[in-house]
């Protein structure tokens, strides 16, 4: 018996070790409708389907990883996995630390959601821990008030802890079309980042190259705009 | 998993909330009280065993190895458990990938280059092309090991101050009717100090089952996870959309520990109980009068 749990196990592992290369992509699964995990448990939304288009056409085996967004960064530069795509904004600061390939979503607004239209936005702002929005509300002077997921910092309003909250319009949108007129757009919207891209380790040109190959490719051949459409609606901006 | 729930949005009522009980992240939600049932089920022992390694170390009468036992429990006890969890995991799952590389890969370069941890990819463990069973296997069993050593260093203590209580002139008798140091340990102190190490051992128990929610920071995928991310307001991109009901969840969280400790407890009772009987302890000399 023993034996042949060995003989299985060494089977199972050696399959492993012949397929070929398999590239890791790790998102945070709570960012709809960039990303999220779906009732049946799996990762879904845009980026799942930018993804496997991606890995289709550089020919690259993937598996989805999910991870919390605090430590996205740090797991990906200890190899947990290859490449990190949730919906993160190219910023100079995370520039520093790893390669981003180019946007697959353009550079979109941020914007304030509150429960009235008089919410003060100088008072208390939740936002997403390590965001381009988070760092842009401590800088206006506002009381930034930190949530380490998106869905804590809507919470937050709803329940009056915080005036308003200061995210990617494209994550607020729907929610607040679905509020029944409990939460409403505050204020300006406001222009942050370089659009999202896909994050990869410094050391990784060769996948940076390919990956940025197959986003041209989808740019070019509109297939990257149908999906935006698809997930955001006909009147985001596309490329 | 019902034909009736194959398009969730037109349903209502019970039959939309069996559809919702029964979608594919509520069994896996279900799967994680397993998954947490097992971690202390191989824990426990585990970390007994650490334990007991620990005080017969530093009982021992070489002094190295007395050392290591009482500096093994002094250093685990006094580091925060969260900052062991964050600390220790990434350094010895780095650490097993560092020596592996050692032995399987062409380059030795220092894997450690700037902010990034490099190895060739034959060294990663598990390898990047094994199925996601086996990296769900191995961070279970880096949290299991981790667990192991934390609750170990308290165990040890426990032990240590149990193998001391039991009555010095027990010892010495032994040793005058001629029995080794070892057959001294194995058949009179050992078999008498549970009774004074189980209180102590209770204890840790229920500190190892309230801790299981750290296993989130080792990302295994524990319950509270689920419960956080089930109960969080769901929009209409989801098949179930609902608005923020985290509030339920923990309250079937706050259930299920509740119940747990309290199975515990009584199982611990009668533990005590049976391990008192005979014992010139308080508990011993109680169950005596009642004369059972």
């Amino acid at each position: 018996m023993k034996t042949l749990l060995l003989a299985t196990a060494l089977v199972a592992l050696s399959g492993a070790a012949f397929a070929q290369d398999v590239v890791r992509l790790g998102t945070e699964g709570a960012y709809p409708p960039f990303n999220f995990i779906n009732d049946a448990g799996e990762v879904a939304g845009f980026e799942r389907e930018v993804g496997d288009e991606l890995c289709k056409r550089a020919a690259l085996t993937c598996e989805w990883v999910t991870n919390e967004w605090d430590s996205i960064i740090p797991n990906l530069q200890s190899g947990n996995y290859d490449v990190i795509i949730a919906g993160m904004s190219i910023t100079d600061e995370r520039d520093e630390v790893i390669d981003f390939s180019q946007n697959y979503f353009p550079p979109a607004a941020s914007a304030f959601v509150g429960l009235s239209a008089d919410a003060d936005l100088k008072g208390t702002v939740a936002a997403q821990v390590s965001t381009i929005q988070a760092g842009y509300v401590a800088e206006s002077g506002a009381t930034l008030l930190e949530f380490a997921t998106p869905d804590e910092t809507i919470a937050a309003v709803r329940n009056g802890e915080a005036a308003a909250v200061f995210a990617d319009k494209d994550f607020l949108a729907p929610i607040v079309a679905e509020s029944n007129g409990e939460l409403m757009f505050v204020g300006e919207e406001v222009q942050l980042g370089g659009g999202v891209g896909l994050g990869i380790r410094e050391s990784d040109t060769e996948l940076k190259d390919k990956l940025n190959a197959g986003i041209q490719s989808m740019k070019d051949d509109g297939s990257l705009n149908a999906l935006i459409e698809k997930y955001f609606g006909p009147e985001t901006k596309k490329f | 998993m019902f034909a009736a729930c194959a398009d969730p949005k037109t349903i209502e009522g019970l039959t939309w909330l069996s559809c919702y009980l029964t979608s594919g992240k509520h069994l896996d939600f279900y799967w994680s009280f397993v998954t947490v049932l097992l971690l202390l089920a191989v824990t426990a022992p585990a970390a007994l065993a650490m334990g007991f390694l620990g005080a017969s170390a530093a009982r021992s009468r070489l002094l190295p190895v007395s050392i290591m036992g009482k500096g093994y429990a002094a250093v685990v006890r006094g580091v925060p458990d969260i900052v062991f969890f964050l600390f220790f995991v990434i350094a010895l799952d780095q650490g097993i990938e560092y020596l592996k590389s050692l032995a399987v890969c062409a380059d030795h370069t220092w894997p450690w280059q700037g902010l990034e941890f490099r190895v060739c990819p034959e060294a990663k463990v598990p390898l990047g092309a094994s199925s996601a069973f086996w990296h769900k296997a191995y961070g279970f069993g880096l949290a299991v090991f981790t667990f192991a050593i934390v609750f170990g260093a308290f165990a040890a203590n426990v032990l240590y101050g149990a193998m001391n209580a039991v009555p010095k002139a027990q010892l010495e008798t032994a040793e005058a009717y001629g029995m080794s140091h070892g057959q001294v340990f194995r058949r009179i102190l050992v078999p008498q100090m549970w009774v004074y190490a189980l209180p102590g051992l209770s204890n840790l128990w229920m500190i190892l089952i309230k801790a299981t929610p750290l296993l989130f920071l080792l990302g295994v995928k524990d319950i509270v996870y689920y419960a956080r991310e089930l109960g969080g307001s769901k929009t209409q991109a989801y098949e179930y959309p609902h608005p923020d009901w985290r509030l339920w969840y923990f309250l079937g969280l706050l259930v299920f520990y509740l119940i747990f400790t309290k199975v515990s407890e009584l199982v611990l009772a009668r533990l005590s109980a049976r391990l008192n009987r005979g014992q010139a302890t308080a508990g011993g000399e109680a169950l005596r009068k009642a004369g059972s």
